[in-house]
């Protein structure tokens, strides 16, 4: 299936290369550097390009393209997963996945993809398998191998993958035992010129960090499991079960992962927790434009808002902008015209609000169209659907494990048109 | 130490630079780089004088380096033979690095190659099963033809392995060497035949994967498999999953009758024209029977459905193009939902999902329309995906929900993205055409665009409104003048060309601005593009041909100035008007017919979606997405018009090996069959009416899934309380009821087989650990009173020995040999009857024909049932059938004659007292009761004394399954370890307990009526628990 791989930064130089089976030239990476100009924006490269005798599929990620070679037909969707999951698990090993990181890691990088793939055909994509086969660096363990001499390649032959339960190390031990749960949930939305709603919804995964000694086997209950419309899971949950009884039940994998992520039912309507008050206007005759932005809470059920950021694209014809925020700061990229306003915690008593004129191109007619407003903010201990989880159980171990369960809002794709 | 590092750092800094160096110069002149090739020589030298240093951590450093180069993609390979050295080295990480290295040079260094393959040929031998797979991958991944023989054979011998991740490893194999050298391919597609037969999940994706490389054309390898490999489809994982669903969405299409209906027809969409060829050929020929489903297609579809909710995206997609090629048009509904939800994911992901719903909603409407908001564009979308986005909300677009459309169009014609904001106005054309409703609104609409201060919007705009009066009857003259007032300002060929086109076609109806628009292009024709130039010369044709008097100097004029011009394709149209509109001895016949060939009525163009001609193709391939067929590509065939013989999908529960039906025999076998087939209308039966159910348009086939679900859950339940079986096998047990309705088979004797082999002690373990604390767990009181009831009831063997006895030597049996081995399952012959398997070899190189038993010798009381006569055997061929003896829980011999043609061989069975049993599910408080029941004559109990590493519960459970039939106990306490069992022909129980105690003393007792069987057993146990 995937013949080779080619890791290309974004000044267009190949970093690293991998083959599975006979070795391709990374020549053929031309192809992929003549569409990558024709596209002019990273992401509008597309995901799959032909070539007379290859196919190019690539996805684009940490400003890096990772570029699949394929010789013959096979679902695109097999191969792009993949490529995402090859970053997961890179980001997962180093914290980061950037050029310097792989460039330094490159013995790793190698080990942990020969184990992936084997002729071009996924073999151990698990992170719990592949770290039993090789263990991620750290700083403590480069400096004990340095002294010791020993590897990072685990001498322990990895049993988990011939385990039913694959996605498990076998042997876990942990002196605190403890598994946490986040519901974090997302709006997506888009907000019209008048503050009505045009499209909104609830995306929301439950994100778990399990440390538990042994083979536990978990369930979590929710108090209103009918909110949950359409979900997916991680392999461990036992689908059954769902079915029948609305539980999630499983044997969790050793430290983080993806539970669950679920959509909330169109049928509910959504709270946008925000409102957004602008007023932006151009003039055809002056130079100057005014811009003003007030962002204030609306059911909130008594949280705070936080984290609140507000990005927007403005039109080109903006030369610069003179802005005073009420609170936190503001900057503008005459460059990339892109205007982001740090605001931080909205007080509800006095919602902030960023005013200022914009100079405009002298001459050019102005804008035809208002920029969009692109919102971010978070709120702690609220699941905005209504989601509760209502008990979580352990069976299969003795000892009693601490529990957490975090809930947070979050926006999603939040956009605003003026 | 950081000096250490840093030094080495240094080090490797300096390498890359000569390196560099060196590359840069060799390309320049050979001669002049001397003194960079030696120093890069040098460098290499390093390299291998680290490598042949007697410190792994000086070699570890070198390969380290050597990969590092590697993945520069700069050549390595002449370090070749000091790294092939290496090979056998202790260091794990040094022989991956080795490993890597060679996988990679091989090729091109093929004779040293060979050097390693041996070491490689040892470790195929390991005891472990983990060294034995990875020998293989390497091995196999050598790309020398020489070794093919050495591969081939290494992939048989993988293929027969007893783990299945050396097997799973083989299947790997097999595609790399058919790549390697495709004339082994009969050779290999025997291997394949030999996997696919394989019941472990870890196997199945990746032989169908060898299978779709290889052969995937035979099909007929698949029929014995099809409804394993469905049933096994939820556990298997990811990848494979994906590589499986494509495979049984082309077989489904092969084997099944369509289950598309005329009634469906409403529900696709009015435009008939797009629905493709075999659609129409399904519904003539509906037409003739009443359908119902194969029960077979039904399972694909409903075993399929849990895995919509996948994470793995390329799993759903899956899943969706399955239901949209194979499902009732009626139940693809369920995976639009699905496919939404993909929407969340990266751009790539959306990507692909975006263009698969595009050509979907194209032929389905309805399917996508209660999600049209989810296709809404965001400004932050890359273009591609807007675009995407669009095309998919112009196939949605109905007369209900155009007026939103358009208004959220609206937003996007204002769009920064001028590329994007014109694909809308494209997109708005469309919509025009396809709604007549809302046509004139978009005219509308469309002419206010084009007093827009984009030029891109405004050609874009004059384009399609070109296209739009095209399609009017009605005329539009304020239009037209509004558009030939543009002409002064555009100035994008395209639209230019389009308003003069316009106004040639409607001359006659402006006939006072046509004359002047013609004048103002004979100024300014040299400076126009091409396209403009062709058009100016048409406009003038048409006007000389209506308006002669007005324009006949101007056309002249025009005609001149293009007859001169650099572009041929200028000139040649030139030409060609000129004979045909000015009359002069020379023009032919046709000029006469000038005006009709110029101002003929020129019919609409068709405004369709670029996806249209898409659905060719099977949805979520490659060659979908480029809209090209790609290499290796496979044909989705149409529904055949009579189903092929369905009952090739039947399968032989208890042979395992070949299936073998003598066409002549087929009578005879029945009553070994009836079990089976029975069941198997059951099924159908059930099948066919939650089918006729969901024909009428109900969801009822979720009824009847849900139904299912509850009586899994419930056996389940059954089974975790057992404690045999440890919680996380819920799913696994939930499919296996499903399997074994009726036909608890052979697979499912072999998955426990399987688990048994891979549960390491860990595992083992960890399943004994929540036993006792299942118990814990204090399920409800209503639940332990049912429990008392089925005291008795047999549940599934733990583990099956996979021993084999000797029935008949080859010596003695004139080259015919015979196994047997005790597969203990509930023997289908009677209830109180062992089953026993027994395995025929011809070794001989002639036919052996007619093998039958002969002549019994049965003590009083025993009874057998035989097996049909076999009619030949092949040379080198085996065969496997199955009997039942009654043993009359005892261990008498049973003896009788195997005869073939020719001769007559005695042989005799002793069963082993361990396989009179059949294990019994019971809780630790029934077991306390029936033992209080069963204490003085009728028990008998030892002591052992053994290590006390023998005594890990794990260790214990293995030792007792392995001698005798029973099943495990939840139990209480740590120390004691409870197993039961019942006899088969009396039913008697038989309870088994090993109680630890200190100084590695163990006690073991047995509590049953037969005392008899009950002391063997003791005896049978003893020394098997006491040994180290």
């Amino acid at each position: 299936m995937i013949h080779s791989l080619f890791l290309i930064n974004s000044s267009g130089d190949i970093f690293l290369e991998k083959h599975w089976k006979s070795v391709v030239s990374r020549s053929v990476c031309d192809y992929f550097f003549e569409a990558q100009e024709r596209a002019t924006e990273a992401e509008n490269v597309p995901p799959v390009i032909p070539t007379p005798h290859h196919y190019l599929l690539s996805v684009y990620r940490h400003k890096i393209f990772f570029v699949a070679v394929i010789q013959t037909e096979v679902p695109p969707l097999f191969v792009i997963e993949f490529l995402h999951r090859v970053v997961d698990t890179f980001q997962d090993y180093f914290g980061v996945c950037s050029e310097p990181v792989i460039k330094d890691n490159v013995v790793v990088v190698y080990e942990v993809l020969e184990e992936m793939l084997d002729n071009g055909f996924p073999l151990a994509t698990e992170s719990n398998i592949l770290k039993e086969l090789i263990k991620p660096p750290t700083i403590l363990r480069t400096v004990v191998n340095t002294i010791t001499g020993s590897t990072n390649v685990g001498d322990q032959l990895p049993t988990g993958q011939l385990s039913v339960v694959p996605w498990r190390r076998t042997g876990v031990k942990y002196t605190n035992n403890e598994a946490y749960f986040d519901v974090i949930e997302e709006i997506d939305a888009i907000i019209d010129k008048s503050g009505s709603t045009i499209t909104a919804e609830i995306q929301g995964v439950i994100d778990a960090c399990v440390k538990l000694t042994g083979m536990p086997d978990l369930t979590l209950s929710f108090m209103n499991p009918r909110l949950l419309d359409d979900v997916s899971f991680h392999p461990c949950v036992r689908f059954k079960r769902w079915e029948s009884e609305r539980i999630l039940s499983f044997i969790p994998p050793d430290g983080n992962f993806r539970l669950l992520s679920y959509h909330v039912s169109a049928q509910n309507l959504v709270a946008i927790p925000v409102y957004v008050k602008h007023n932006i206007s151009f003039r055809d005759s002056s130079s100057l434009g005014r811009f003003e932005i007030t962002v204030g809470p609306k059911q909130t059920m008594g949280k705070t808002i936080e984290g609140v950021t507000v990005t927007s694209q403005m039109p080109k014809g903006v030369l610069n902008m003179s802005l005073t925020p009420s609170q936190g700061t503001h900057t503008f990229d005459p460059v990339t015209k892109m205007l982001s306003w740090d605001v931080g915690k909205i007080n509800p008593q006095k919602p902030p609000n960023l005013k200022g004129t914009m100079s405009l191109q002298a001459g050019a007619s102005k804008p035809d169209e208002n920029p969009t407003i692109n919102l971010q903010f978070k709120i702690q201990q609220l699941a905005i659907s209504g989601l509760k989880v209502n008990r979580l159980d352990m069976y299969g171990e003795k000892y009693k494990p601490f529990k957490g369960i975090k809930y947070m809002t979050k926006a999603g794709k939040f956009q605003v048109r003026t | 130490m950081s000096s250490n590092s840093f030094s080495y750092n240094e080090q490797s800094g300096g390498g890359e630079a000569t390196e560099l160096g060196q590359e840069a110069t060799s390309t320049i002149s050979p001669s002049g780089a001397f003194g960079l090739f030696s120093s890069d020589l040098k460098k290499n030298e390093d390299l291998k004088q680290m490598l042949e240093s007697n410190k792994d951590s000086a070699k570890l450093d070198a390969m380290k380096r050597i990969v590092g180069m590697i993945a520069k993609g700069k050549n390595a390979s002449e370090l070749f033979p000091a790294v092939v050295k290496n090979v056998a080295s202790k260091n794990i990480e040094i022989k991956k690095l080795v490993y890597v290295y060679l996988v990679r040079y091989a090729e091109e260094q093929q004779d040293l190659a060979l050097l390693s393959i041996s070491t490689f040929q040892r470790a195929l031998k390991d005891p472990n099963q983990l060294i034995r797979a990875s020998a293989l991958r390497v091995l196999s991944s050598i790309r020398v033809p020489i070794i093919v023989p050495i591969m081939m054979l290494a992939i048989k011998e993988a293929s027969a392995d007893l783990s299945p991740y050396v097997r799973k490893n083989a299947a790997h194999a097999i595609q790399k060497l058919y790549s390697l050298d495709p004339e082994q391919k009969e050779m290999l597609i025997e291997v394949i035949e030999k996997l696919l037969k394989d019941k472990s999940t870890l196997v199945a994706g990746s032989v169908v994967m060898a299978f779709e490389e290889v052969c995937p054309d035979r099909i007929d390898l698949i029929h014995k498999n099809y409804r394993k490999l469905c049933n096994l489809l939820v556990d298997v994982e990811e990848w494979g999953q994906v590589v499986i669903i494509h495979m049984l969405t082309r077989y489904a299409r092969t084997q099944f009758v369509s289950p598309w209906k005329e009634g469906d027809e409403l529900e696709d969409n009015e435009k008939n024209f797009y629905e493709s060829d075999d659609d129409q050929k399904e519904k003539t020929d509906k037409r003739k029977k009443p359908y119902t489903m194969d029960p077979d297609h039904r399972l694909l579809i409903r075993n399929t459905k849990p895995l919509l909710q996948s994470r793995n995206a390329a799993v759903v997609m899956a899943v969706a193009q399955l239901y949209w090629h194979i499902s009732p048009k009626s139940e693809a509904g369920i995976i639009s939902k699905s496919l939404v939800r993909l929407l969340r994911s990266n751009r790539e992901v959306q990507y692909i999902v975006l263009q698969n719903i595009a050509t979907m909603s194209i032929q389905r409407k309805g399917m996508f329309e209660p999600y049209l908001k989810s296709f809404y564009v965001r400004s932050t979308d890359p273009t591609m995906i807007k675009t995407l986005k669009l095309e998919i909300l112009t196939n949605l677009a109905n007369e209900a929900n155009i007026s939103t459309l358009l208004r959220e169009f609206q937003t996007y014609v204002k769009s920064q993205d001028k590329q994007f904001a014109a694909a809308t106005i494209q997109t708005i054309g469309r919509c025009a055409t396809n709604i007549v409703e809302v046509t004139d609104t978009c005219l509308n609409g469309l002419v206010c665009l084009l007093s827009n201060r984009d030029e891109i919007v405004v050609a874009e705009s004059v384009v399609v409104i070109k296209k739009l009066l095209q399609m009017q009857p009605v005329q539009h003259g304020e239009i037209i003048k509004h558009m030939a007032k543009l002409l002064d300002s555009i100035t994008v060929p395209v639209a230019r060309a389009s308003i003069l086109w316009l106004i040639g076609e409607n001359c006659e109806r402006v006939p006072k601005i046509a004359p002047d628009v013609l004048r103002k292009m004979a100024k300014s024709f040299t400076s126009e593009d091409d396209l403009v130039k062709l058009q100016i010369l048409n406009l003038g044709a048409k006007l000389y041909l209506t308006n002669s008097k007005q324009t006949k100097l101007l056309t002249q004029y025009i005609l001149n100035l293009g007859k001169y011009d650099q572009n041929y394709d200028i000139r040649d149209r030139t030409r060609f008007i000129r004979q045909l509109i000015v009359p002069n001895e020379k023009s032919g016949a046709l000029s006469k017919y000038a005006k009709k060939i110029f101002l003929a009525q020129k019919p609409a163009p068709l405004l369709e979606s670029p996806f249209k001609d898409r659905d060719h193709f099977q949805l979520g391939t490659l060659s979908h997405t480029l809209n090209i067929k790609a290499t290796g590509y496979l044909e989705l065939s149409n529904w055949p018009e009579v189903a092929p013989d369905p009952s090739v999908r039947n399968v032989e529960v208890i042979e395992l090996a070949k299936e073998w039906t003598p066409a002549g025999k087929a009578k005879q076998e029945n009553s070994a069959k009836k079990f089976y087939s029975e069941s198997e209308e059951e099924e159908d039966s059930s099948d066919s009416s939650s089918d006729s159910e969901s024909e009428s348009g109900s969801e009822s086939g979720e009824e009847g899934d849900s139904n299912e679900d509850s009586s899994e859950d419930s056996s389940s339940e059954q089974d975790s309380e057992s404690g045999r079986e440890s919680g996380l096998e819920n799913k696994r047990t939930a499919k296996r009821n499903s399997k074994a309705k009726g036909k608890s088979g052979s697979e499912d004797e072999e998955k426990e087989n399987e688990k048994s082999k891979t549960s390491d002690s860990s595992n083992a373990e960890s399943s004994s650990i929540e036993d006792s604390s299942s118990d814990s767990e204090s399920e409800s009181e209503s639940e332990s009173e049912s429990e008392s009831r089925k005291v008795t009831q047999v549940s599934t063997p733990v583990f099956v020995p996979t021993k084999t006895h000797v029935l008949l030597h080859r010596m003695s049996g004139k080259g015919l040999a015979a196994h047997y081995f005790f597969p203990r399952q509930p023997c289908i012959f009677g209830d109180k009857m062992v089953s026993i398997q027994i395995t025929l070899n011809n070794t001989t190189d002639q036919k052996i024909e007619n093998i039958h038993i002969g002549e019994k010798k049965l003590p009083i009381g025993l009874k057998m049932h035989v097996f049909n006569p076999i009619d030949s055997l092949e040379p080198e061929g085996s065969i496997t059938v199955s009997m039942g003896i009654d043993f009359c829980d005892s261990t008498q011999t049973a003896s009788f004659q195997l005869c073939t043609k020719d001769d007559c061989f005695s042989v005799n069975i002793q069963p082993p007292v361990g396989e009179l049993l059949l294990p019994v599910a019971m809780s630790e408080k029934d077991f306390k009761k029936e033992q209080g029941m069963l204490t003085g004559m009728n028990e008998t109990s030892a002591v052992i004394i053994a290590a006390p590493q023998n005594f890990t519960p794990s260790v214990i459970f293995q030792k007792v399954v392995n001698i005798a039939n029973v099943g495990a106990v939840p139990s209480g306490q740590d120390n004691i370890h409870r197993f039961a069992a019942k006899t088969v022909h009396s039913g008697s129980l038989m309870l088994v307990t090993v109680e630890l105690k200190e100084g590695s003393t163990a006690q073991l007792i047995i509590n049953t009526e037969k005392t008899v069987i009950g002391s063997v057993l003791l005896r049978e146990l003893k020394p098997v628990l006491s040994q180290g």
